[in-house]
């Protein structure tokens, strides 16, 4: 056992996952900051989402995951959340047949859920309560997801992609309730949209054919055009 | 007309049968994307527990009757609730395992049935309204139909009930949207998965104590020969959905009873012709959800 | 010492060969297994059950084609056995033709049938393949029992030797049934190899690893599937012509859910994925079978107690039970075990994944 205070919320050691028999996930290694946004970043399909993915135990995994100091890379992906880890997958996979307050009833583990915090930052999913999440917009839909991770108290939140698909104004909202959010509990983000992670992002580490290649400041990355060029392939 | 009404309301009572079965099915597959060839088990057991109770009260009364369907019920919940926890639970997400340890189950039940109960069928006793008949616009209709009908839709909005209001039925209802979404929101999924055997075998129970009415006795293969027609409901209904089960139940049966009244006895064949056209015009059935 | 997994593919085809002409002098010798076999290897009773273990063998092959190389999981496969069985007794019976142009005429409407409703049934995949071809199957059944003026319904057809070659008649000539039968299993087992080593039988396979990607790759997987399903058809519809011969008859069981159950077992006994387990499964199956059932009988069970006697003196009780086991406890069945004892590993993972790729 470490020392809590210098101990980081998650750590990934020699991560490998694979899908269907196919590896997507190499030897990934890298730590998170206890406060604040972490940007997981990287081309399409280097493996961002997989990562995320065999954190939360959805896929087959090996290698070291701790989370607050004990590994949790054994655990089934339930008790890795009851570990007070929210997770809003990429698409955001709402139950469409369920209605939006059964959405986060079912999401709800803590006794006392954080239900006034919805209603502050998504006070339009309060008013459609009753309305099945299937018939909602992009940007609603994924207001629930967040809403699922935010309604309990957690030590760490994994975010995949909230922004995608979604028009202008409404990656404004996300990103501001994520920002929100990130003032509480540590957030790993995965974003293509470099202006959200410029505007949230301290830390960021960069993934390439499923390896990290580099593990920084966000801020100095995105300041450095080439290198931003070079290893995301977009200024 | 009386031909039709009697066919309708008999119809009806069979798919009552094929729903008792098919609603278990169903939820089953929906939930855990196993196909449970042992139910047919569930029922059959149900049958002989029933069976057994109405030989030592007689069964002539109405309370042994009543007695015999919820012991039928127990004994399928607990035996389905068993083969889950037992079976089912080692080859989680495994499914082709999981479909050959059920087959397994039934050859295995099967023969200790036979090897328990023997091979013929045993003739049941019931109060004696069931055999009697009632007249609706001129067709004389046995009582029984009634009982098999007021069952199943009693047993559907019970059902229907359970999903909407218990946290459990939230989670089987979000379960067959999406499994691995509930269990990235903290929900051991597996505890529902005991659920739904446990319901699904608690209307296999039930379906097997009125199908010895239906039929008449009880045999072995009592739940075998309900399975398939069940399997094939399931599918026309779109596998995973109650509503399609029930739709399917209604309609398949009362297929069959039309085809064997009016063309010659062909309503097996009519059911498997039914069953191949759904599957060209809309391969996911009646309301299941795209593949 | 060399191990078994580090036989080249030439050495394994020298192997079969040898053990191909071992049991062809089977009936010409005088060997006595007790226990496993009820009598001497030239004795008529002995030879008809082996040539039924061969059988069931070839009947398992067939049926690996479909489910271990193409990952289809048919409920219905016992329809064309059926067909083969009931098709080539009803031609002998209902027409002049001999043995042979009887064969080729039930093989005409096998493949045609297998053709029709494998179209049908492999629009759907998965699960609800598993249960249209039930479906089809138990239509197939109904046929059966509804048509006793043609069938024989529940008594079963008994087979109408007048057209039949004289030394495939009576308890004597059970010999030769027996090399038919073995001939049979060598002709199925080519069949099946050269099919699985074939371009199509390459597309057929990664169909199951990975439909997009043969997409992707321009290929149909619709028509290898198809292809794959009436080969596995037209072979266990030859298997149900030989058990015609051999059992001078065929009765309703063949095209029950129970007897594809039956063959579902036999291949996962064996080991699904394959060849030599899908054999070894088949024989031993048969074998196991028989002497359960004459074990069922004995005295010495007669004496147990009900709660031990019932159980025991029900082969099929002891049956699915061993079969639950093996599901549980030997992944890749008898063929997985085997593997794993020469070469020492008791990783399965790929065995696993072969079940799961099947789906």
């Amino acid at each position: 056992m470490t020392n809590s205070v210098t101990e980081s919320i998650l750590t990934v050691a020699g991560l490998n996952a694979s899908i269907e028999g196919q590896q997507v996930v190499e030897d990934v290694s890298f730590e998170m900051l206890p406060v604040g946004v972490t940007a997981l970043l990287g081309r399409n399909g280097v493996g961002k989402t997989s990562t995320l993915r065999a954190i939360m135990g959805l896929i087959e995994r090996s290698g070291e995951v701790t989370i607050a100091g004990e590994r949790v890379d054994r655990e089934p992906t339930h008790r890795i959340v009851q570990r007070g880890v929210g997770y809003v997958p990429e698409d955001r996979e709402v139950f469409a047949s369920l209605t939006v307050n059964e959405n986060l009833r079912l999401a709800e583990r803590d006794s006392t859920p954080n239900r006034q915090l919805i209603e502050e930052l998504f006070p339009d999913l309060i008013a459609r309560a009753g309305q099945l999440a299937g018939t909602l917009s992009g940007g609603q839909q994924q207001m629930v997801s967040l809403a699922r991770a935010l309604v309990n108290d957690n030590r760490v939140l994994l975010v995949d992609e909230p922004t995608k698909g979604l028009a202008p104004l409404i990656v404004m909202d996300v990103a501001k309730a994520l920002e929100r959010a990130a003032q509480t509990v540590p957030v790993l983000l995965v974003e293509q949209n470099l202006q959200v992670v410029r505007m949230l992002a301290d830390k960021a580490i960069v993934l390439e054919g499923g390896r990290v290649v580099y593990d920084g400041s966000a801020e100095e990355l995105l300041g450095n055009e080439a290198l931003t060029k070079e290893l995301l392939g977009v200024a | 007309m009386s031909t039709i009404i009697l066919l309708l309301i008999t119809g009806l009572g069979l798919g009552a049968l094929y729903f008792l079965v098919a609603s278990g099915l169903s939820l089953i597959y929906g939930l855990m994307g196993v196909l449970n060839f042992a139910h047919g088990s569930f029922l059959t057991l149900g049958a002989f527990a029933g069976w057994e109770l109405s030989r030592r009260m007689g069964g002539e009364s109405w309370g042994t009757l009543i007695a015999s369907m919820l012991l039928g019920m127990v004994v399928g919940a607990a035996v389905a609730a068993a083969t889950e926890f037992l079976l089912i639970r080692r080859l989680y997400n495994r499914h082709i395992e999981q479909v050959l340890v059920t087959v397994g189950l039934a050859l295995a039940t099967v023969a200790l049935f036979e090897g328990i109960w023997g091979t013929d069928p045993i003739y049941v006793t019931a109060p004696p309204w069931l055999s009697q008949t009632t007249e609706i616009l001129g067709a004389r209709v046995p009582n029984d139909r009634f009982l098999m009908i007021g069952a199943a839709v009693l047993v559907l909005l019970g059902i229907v009930a359970f999903l909407r209001y218990t946290r459990f039925g939230l989670i089987i209802r979000a379960g067959v949207e999406n499994r691995s979404m509930v269990t990235a929101l903290g929900i051991d999924v597996r505890k529902a998965f005991t659920v739904v055997f446990a319901i699904g075998g608690a209307a296999a129970g039930l379906g097997g104590v009125l199908a010895s009415h239906y039929f008449g006795y009880v045999s072995p293969q009592l739940g075998g020969s309900l399975l398939i027609f069940a399997f094939i409901v399931t599918v026309i209904g779109g596998l995973g959905s109650l509503a399609g089960a029930a739709i399917a139940s209604v309609v398949v049966a009362i297929l069959q009873q039309f085809a064997n009244y009016f063309w010659g006895g062909t309503g097996d064949l009519m059911v498997v012709l039914l069953l191949a056209v759904v599957l060209l015009v809309r391969p996911t059935g009646i309301l299941g959800k795209k593949a | 010492m060399k191990s078994l997994a580090n036989l080249s593919q030439r050495t394994w085809w020298i192997v079969g060969g040898v053990l191909v002409v071992v049991a062809a002098l089977l009936p010409l010798l005088n060997l006595s297994i007790p226990g496993v076999l009820p009598g001497a290897t030239y004795t008529p009773g002995t030879l008809q059950l082996l040539a039924l273990a061969l059988l069931f063998a070839s009947l398992a092959l067939s049926y690996h084609l479909l489910f271990g190389t193409a990952g289809m999981l048919s409920f219905g496969h016992a329809l064309y056995f059926a067909l083969g069985a009931y098709g080539l007794g009803i031609v002998l019976q209902q027409t002049e033709l001999t043995l042979i142009p009887a064969l080729g005429l039930t093989l005409a409407v096998v493949i045609a049938a297998a053709y029709l409703l494998g179209s049908l049934s492999l629009r759907v995949t998965g699960i609800s393949f598993a249960m249209v071809t039930l479906a089809f199957a138990q239509a197939g059944n109904v046929l059966v029992r509804r048509n006793p003026g043609l069938t024989g319904g529940e008594e079963g057809l008994r087979l109408d030797t007048e057209h039949i070659p004289d030394f495939f008649i009576g308890v004597v000539n059970t010999r030769n049934l027996y090399w038919l039968s073995l001939a049979l299993l060598v002709v199925v087992f080519v069949v099946v190899a050269w099919f699985e080593n074939s371009r199509a039988g390459h597309a057929v396979t990664a169909t199951r690893e990975n439909e997009l990607r043969v997409r992707v790759l321009g290929l149909r997987p619709f028509g290898v599937k198809l292809m794959a399903f009436v080969i596995a058809s037209v072979l266990a519809s030859l298997v149900g012509m030989v058990h015609l011969l051999l059992q001078s008859g065929t009765t309703p069981r063949a095209t029950s859910a129970d007897f594809t159950l039956t063959i579902l077992v036999i291949v996962v006994l064996g080991g699904v994925g394959s060849r030599w387990g899908a054999i070894v499964g088949g024989i031993i199956y048969t074998l196991l079978d028989q002497r359960l059932t004459a074990l069922a009988s004995s005295d010495a069970i007669d004496g147990l107690p009900a709660i031990l006697r019932i159980p025991l003196s029900e082969p099929l009780f002891i049956l699915g039970t061993l079969f639950i086991l093996v599901v549980l406890f030997l992944p890749g069945g008898i063929a997985g075990a085997v593997k794993r004892l020469s070469t020492g590993t008791s990783a399965t993972p790929s065995e696993r994944k072969l079940l799961e790729e099947a789906e």
